[in-house]
C-alpha cells in the first residue's frame, strides 16, 4: 500500500513528468539549441573577422555564447511554469498535498537539463569553428560547475518570472531581458569598445563577471575577482528567485 | 448518519468584495449535495475553501471530521477534487496522467492494474496511449474524474462537472456520479443547471451573491418555484385585452403583448387552452411552453434574475 510521501520523492516524480514533457516536445529543445547556435555562427563565422578583440574571435566569443544558450533556454521554462499554473493542474497537485516545492524543483531541474544540452551544442559548434581552449581538466570541471550554478540560480529566477506572469504569452515576454542582457555584456565585445553608458552598464551587470569567469576558465587567465563576483551574483539571483517563486506559488491558488 | 461536510458561518472576501457572506451547510456521508447558482455566485470559492485551496476569513469548515484550516493535510488525504477546468497534463497520455497520480499517492506495485481498471471503467482504454491534448472535452472530464479517483477518496468535489459537455457526455457523467455514491462516496457538486441538481442531488442549496437563499430536497425546492406555463403572444393590444378577459388568472405583459398561463404543458391542457381561444375567435401570434429553469428559481427565490456582474 501507500508509503509516506516525501518532498524528495515528490520532486523525483515531478522531474520525471517534466522530463517526459521535454521528450514529448522535441521542437522546444531543438529551438533552444538552434537559436544560440545560429547566433554563434552569425557572430563568429560571418562577422568574426570584423571584431578585433586581441585573441581569435571564436576563443573570445564562446564563453558568452554559453551564457546566451542558458538564458535563451530559460524562455521555455517560464512558459512551461506559467502554463502549469494557468491550466488547473497545479490545483490538483495542491489538493493532493504534493510537496509545494516539488512542482517547482521538477521544473528547475528539467530546465537545467535543457541548459546542459544547449551548452553541449555550443561547445561542439565552437570546436567546429576552430575554438582551441587552453583549459585543463580541472578548468573544464569549473566550467561545468558554473553552467550548473548559472542554470540553477537563473532557473529559479525564471520560475518566479513564469509564476508571476498573468499569461503564457507574458511569461515568454518576461524572459526577453534575460536573453538581451548577455548582448549588453562582454559576451560579444569587451566593454572598453562600447559607447558611454553601455560601457558602464556592461561593466556592472551580473552577466559580465559570469562570462569573464567562463572566459578565464577556458582561456586559462581566470581572475579571482570575476569568479567571486560571478558566484555572488548567482547566489543572490538564486536566493531572490527561490524566495520570490515560493511566495508567488503560495499566493496563487 | 455522520456528516461528511459541516460548514457554519463561512465568510470569504477578496479585497472589499464579499464573495461568501455567512454560509451554513451540512452534507451527510454517502449522499449527493448540490450547490446551485449562476456564474459569480461564489460556488467555486466555496469549493476552494472546502478543499483547502484557500482559507476562509471566518466561520468553521469541517471536512471528513477535520478542520479545513488547521488540519488541511488530513482533509486533503480524504478528498478528491475535479475542478471546473480539466486538470490533466496535456503533454502526457491518458495512461501517464493516471500513473502520475498513482505515483504521487505512492500506490506502488498494484498501480498498473489500477490504472488499467480506471481506463476501462471510464471508457478511455482505446485512447490511453494518446496525449490528452488530442482528447475531446468529454474525454478530458472523464480522465480528470478518473485521476481524482486514484487515491480512493471518500468525499469528492465536482465543480461544474458537466459545463460545456454535450448531452451524451453529460448523461455519462451523471451515471458515473451515481455509481460513486452507490459505492458509499459523498459527492459535493456545483452546477448552474437545475435539471442536473434535480437528477442527481439528495439535497440542493441555492447560492446567490454569496448567500444561501434556499436549501432542501429537489421536491421541496420545486414547490417554491412557479410551475410550467404557456406564453401566448398577441398581434395587438386589443386582442391582448380580449384574451386577458377570457383567460382569467393569466399574467399579462403589455409591453411584450404576452399572457402567461399556468399549465403543465401536457397536450390535454394545451388543447383546452387553444379551444378556449378558438371559442372567442382569438388568435395568438405565437405559443411557447416553459418549464422552470434556474432563472425561474432565482426570480422566485431572490426577486432578481441570474444576471450577475461577471468576475
Amino acid at each position: 500500500m501507500s508509503t509516506v510521501a516525501s518532498p524528495l520523492g515528490d520532486s523525483a516524480i515531478m522531474l520525471r513528468r517534466n522530463f517526459k514533457h521535454t521528450l514529448r516536445n522535441p521542437t522546444a529543445v531543438f529551438n533552444a539549441v538552434l537559436f544560440p547556435v545560429v547566433i554563434m555562427l552569425m557572430f563568429v563565422y560571418l562577422l568574426g573577422d570584423a571584431f578585433s578583440v586581441g585573441v581569435k574571435y571564436v576563443d573570445y566569443a564562446t564563453p558568452g555564447m554559453l551564457v546566451l544558450a542558458i538564458c535563451y533556454g530559460l524562455g521555455s521554462t517560464a512558459t512551461a511554469v506559467n502554463s502549469d499554473m494557468t491550466k488547473g493542474i497545479i490545483n490538483r497537485f495542491k489538493v493532493m498535498d504534493v510537496s509545494r516545492g516539488a512542482v517547482l524543483t521538477g521544473q528547475v531541474v528539467a530546465s537545467l537539463l535543457n541548459n546542459v544540452i544547449a551548452v553541449a551544442a555550443i561547445v561542439g559548434t565552437a570546436f567546429a569553428l576552430g575554438f582551441r581552449p587552453s583549459a585543463s581538466f580541472a578548468d573544464w570541471l569549473g566550467v561545468a560547475g558554473m553552467v550548473v550554478l548559472v542554470g540553477f540560480s537563473i532557473g529559479w529566477f525564471t520560475v518566479a518570472l513564469g509564476l508571476s506572469a498573468k499569461s503564457v504569452e507574458t511569461a515568454g515576454l518576461a524572459t526577453v531581458p534575460l536573453i538581451m542582457l548577455p548582448f549588453l555584456s562582454t559576451a560579444i565585445v569587451p566593454a572598453g569598445k562600447m559607447g558611454p553608458g553601455a560601457k558602464q552598464f556592461a561593466e556592472y551587470q551580473p552577466f559580465t563577471p559570469i562570462i569573464e569567469t567562463f572566459r578565464g576558465l577556458l582561456l586559462g587567465n581566470l581572475h579571482a575577482g570575476d569568479a567571486i563576483a560571478a558566484i555572488a551574483w548567482c547566489a543572490g539571483i538564486g536566493v531572490v528567485g527561490y524566495l520570490w517563486a515560493v511566495a508567488t506559488f503560495k499566493k496563487r491558488a | 448518519m455522520s456528516s461528511a461536510i459541516e460548514v457554519s458561518q463561512l465568510r470569504k472576501a477578496f479585497g472589499d468584495r464579499t464573495v461568501l457572506d455567512g454560509i451554513d451547510l451540512e452534507v451527510p456521508a454517502g449522499t449527493i449535495f448540490s450547490l446551485l447558482g449562476p456564474n459569480g455566485a461564489g460556488k467555486t470559492t466555496t469549493v476552494n475553501v472546502l478543499t483547502t485551496l484557500i482559507t476562509a476569513d471566518g466561520g468553521s469548515v469541517r471536512v471528513a471530521g477535520h478542520d479545513a484550516t488547521t488540519e488541511a493535510k488530513a482533509v486533503r488525504a480524504a478528498i478528491g477534487v475535479t475542478g471546473q477546468f480539466a486538470a490533466v497534463d496535456e503533454l502526457l497520455t491518458g495512461r501517464e496522467n493516471l500513473q502520475l497520480m498513482a505515483d504521487l499517492h505512492r500506490i506502488g506495485a498494484g498501480s498498473g492494474k489500477l490504472v488499467g481498471e480506471l481506463l476501462e471503467r471510464f471508457d478511455l482504454a482505446e485512447s490511453a496511449g494518446k496525449p490528452t491534448s488530442t482528447y475531446s472535452g468529454g474525454m478530458r472530464r472523464k480522465l480528470d474524474l478518473a485521476m481524482t479517483l486514484v487515491g480512493d477518496p471518500r468525499i469528492i468535489f465536482l465543480d461544474e462537472p458537466t459545463t460545456g459537455l454535450d448531452p451524451r457526455s453529460r448523461r455519462t457523467m451523471w451515471g458515473i456520479v451515481r455509481e460513486l455514491v452507490a459505492g458509499g462516496v459523498t459527492v459535493f457538486l456545483t452546477t448552474q443547471y437545475l435539471d442536473e441538481a434535480d437528477q442527481l442531488a439528495d439535497r440542493i442549496a441555492v447560492l446567490d451573491r454569496g448567500r444561501l437563499v434556499a436549501q432542501g430536497t429537489p421536491a421541496e425546492l420545486k414547490r417554491q418555484i412557479p410551475g410550467s406555463h404557456v406564453r401566448l403572444r398577441f398581434a395587438d393590444p386589443a386582442t391582448l385585452d380580449a384574451a386577458a378577459r377570457v383567460l382569467a388568472g393569466a399574467t399579462r405583459d403589455d409591453e411584450a403583448l404576452t399572457l402567461q398561463v399556468a399549465s403543465d404543458g401536457g397536450t390535454r391542457a394545451l388543447r383546452s387552452l387553444l379551444d378556449r381561444l378558438d371559442e372567442y375567435s382569438l388568435d395568438a401570434e405565437e405559443l411557447s411552453v416553459h418549464t422552470p429553469d434556474l432563472d425561474d428559481v432565482f426570480l422566485a427565490l431572490t426577486g432578481h434574475d441570474t444576471e450577475v456582474t461577471a468576475k
